[in-house]
């Protein structure tokens, strides 16, 4: 009962009721590999991976009967919903640091597909603008000021560069696409990790800000001579002109599906907890990113059921199967590489209700 | 239970839900905006400009974002006043009564029932551009660019009530200042301005009432920055506008000081509304 009711006061409360008016059982009729009832889950966090697993969690309540409901509320509101125990699962596009873990139970985080953050532009003349992680920093920083500065016309030679000045454009509210951006900036210049260091708000020093990846991308389009950041998925969507960037190992590298998946392509620790940006992998797309669901290493929380647990876990199962990673592609994600799917299937093997392991 | 008995109860639980509400508004408002007026102090909260994320080190002041507030609302007022106060006059004085007066007042009000949104998109598509083009500012977004929409989403407010006050200045009035051989222009100043002056007045408060707590429209065009605004075409943030960008991920210190700033913009709010009202009181009795 509390959690039904804290469920419907929170912010998921419309899309639950729209989901579960068509929930039907009759569906487990289509089961063929599970054998259990099938039940609701529900999910919130980060609206970066949305599209993706609208996608993914639709074509798993048809497989299994299972509804799934997820509410794209922001990381940090996923995470507190997870730690309030009223969601099955919960979306972020950051790790939990070693200080958050220690303030609830164990969880696993499992990465469910990758993403980046390109630099989109608008200068009408320039196709192929080719930037580095420094010159970034410093555009960002104020520091270059103008398109024809020494430093951008080095890396990009044939380009007709404007005399105009630079127009920075980055987010107003809180994101995890801002924490991935800053995360790279802060590891290419010293200066940017000193004065304004990373996270999902930072106060830029110059140029205006605006919400979400479409108020971005709309500011760009309509500014001459502007920069900013933009999530990949969203970019690739829209057809937008973003600029290829120099990666640690001294190649151009163009934001791909394939450059993406490259840069988790290097050592992941077991607990797959790690920041991939500016990535020393060949062929890596420095601004690459993991987006992770979170659940409790113990699934017995809040009244859960053991098939609630079982559909949990077969929801994640389903997710890092290689028929969803297919799947990323077409809605402009990347695929997770062997790597990360080895080792969170092993995660997920750790999961128990009750103390015991829960079979699979 | 007689049906009118039953019609007494049912109305006096109706109009009582709406107190409780406000009430309930204004408990959760101070309830949570305690922790960041506890930890920053009331004072420093209020003219503090720095506004830092910073983890363990974090820092939040109100004093860009009410600045912002006063600057796009004074400069909205000011920029409405050529517009309504001629729409006014012409409905009200010059054109009373005519089809014309009715089709203008009618075109006007249509102004009041745009959403907030399309001035937005306007201002994004339309405007913005212009403010570019003539090297205004670089960014285009800014306090003046926000200020120019806001100033003609309140036209309609101020310049239909400020007409209506114009209507109700007493004709013998303005016959004996004619028959005393004033022109319009004369009989304008010195006898529609000062009987309707209050009346106008109150028109004006209740339209800086409705440019303080505009949101979409504000943050669709003033850039965003939690900078202090150092000039009229830098870009900014309003109250209403930072509460709409940060309140989604913001948490603990942050979504306390977010509450703190709208219960402040409550309070303001409120105030004008409450002035803009005894004001039109008044003009009403005199």
């Amino acid at each position: 009962m509390k959690k039904t009711l804290s469920i419907a006061l929170s912010f998921m409360a419309a899309a639950m009721a729209l989901t579960s008016c068509n929930n039907s059982n009759q569906k487990a009729d289509a089961t063929a590999t599970v054998t259990r009832e099938s039940v609701e889950l529900s999910g919130a966090g980060a609206t970066f991976p949305l599209p993706f697993y609208n996608v993914i969690f639709e074509e798993f309540g048809d497989v299994n009967g299972d509804e799934v409901a997820y509410g794209g509320i922001g990381s940090g509101g996923g995470v507190r919903n997870l730690k309030d125990g009223i969601v099955d699962f919960c979306g972020s596009d950051a790790f939990l640091s070693d200080e958050e873990m220690l303030e609830m139970p164990a969880v696993v985080h499992v990465p469910t597909c990758m993403g980046a953050v390109v630099l989109a532009y608008n200068l009408p003349d320039v196709k192929d603008l080719v930037l580095s992680g420094d010159v970034v920093a410093d555009i960002f920083a104020g520091k270059i000021t103008t398109w024809n500065d020494p430093r951008i016309v080095t890396l990009n030679k044939d380009a007709k560069l404007p005399s105009d000045k630079i127009i920075p454009t980055y987010r107003s509210d809180g994101s995890g696409t801002t924490f991935v951006f800053t995360d790279y900036l802060s590891k290419v210049s010293k200066e940017w990790a000193e004065t304004y260091g990373c996270g999902k708000s930072v106060n830029f020093p110059v140029g205006q800000a605006a919400k979400g990846n479409p108020g971005v991308a709309g500011v760009i389009s309509q500014t001459k001579n502007s920069i900013g950041y933009v999530g990949s998925e969203y970019a690739f969507a829209q057809g937008i002109d973003y600029a290829a960037l120099i990666n640690s190992n001294g190649e151009t590298v163009k934001p791909t599906a394939e450059s993406i998946s490259a840069a988790a392509s290097g050592e992941i620790p077991a607990d797959t907890r790690c920041s991939i940006t500016n990535s020393d992998a060949k062929g890596a797309y420095p601004i690459s990113t993991f987006t992770w669901i979170i659940i409790y290493k113990e699934q017995n929380y809040s009244n859960r059921s053991l098939t609630q647990a079982q559909a949990t876990l077969d929801l994640l199962n389903y997710v890092i199967s290689d028929k969803a990673q297919k799947m990323t592609s077409a809605v402009n994600y990347a695929p997770l590489p062997a790597k990360a799917v080895e080792l969170s299937k092993a995660n997920l093997a750790t999961v128990t209700y009750d103390g015991k392991t829960i079979a699979q | 239970m007689s049906s009118d008995k039953t019609f007494r109860v049912l109305l006096f639980t109706a109009a009582l839900i709406i107190p409780i509400i406000a009430g309930g508004i204004i408990y959760s408002l101070t309830a949570d905006s305690y922790d960041a007026l506890r930890h920053f102090g009331f004072l420093r909260f209020l003219f503090s400009s720095e506004w830092s994320y910073t983890d363990g080190a974090e820092s939040y002041g109100a004093l860009p974002f009410i600045t912002g507030t006063l600057l796009t609302t004074a400069l909205a007022l000011l920029f409405c006043i050529p517009f309504s106060l001629p729409v006014a006059l012409f409905v009200g004085e010059y054109y009373k009564g005519t089809k014309l007066a009715a089709t203008l007042s009618t075109v006007t009000d249509l102004l009041a029932g745009i959403p907030s949104i399309i001035y937005g998109l306007w201002g994004f598509y339309t405007l913005r551009p212009i403010i570019i083009w003539l090297g205004i500012s670089d960014e285009g977004s800014g306090i003046l660019t926000a200020s120019l929409v806001l100033a003609i989403m309140i036209v309609p407010y101020a310049a239909s009530l400020s007409a209506e006050f114009i209507k109700m200045v007493p004709n013998e009035l303005k016959e004996g200042a004619y028959s005393l051989g004033a022109t319009r222009l004369e009989v304008i100043r010195k006898v529609v301005m000062p009987v309707a002056g209050p009346g106008i007045f109150s028109a004006y408060i209740l339209a800086i009432g409705r440019a303080l707590g505009e949101t979409m429209t504000v943050t669709m065009l003033i850039g965003n920055t939690n900078n202090m605004p150092s000039s009229l075409t830098c870009t900014g943030n309003t109250m209403a506008s930072i509460i709409a960008n940060q309140f989604g991920e913001a948490e603990g210190l942050r979504l306390s000081s977010l509450i703190a700033i709208a219960l402040m913009l409550f309070l303001i709010t409120a105030v004008i509304n409450m002035i803009g009202k005894i004001l039109i009181k008044r003009a009403r009795i005199a």
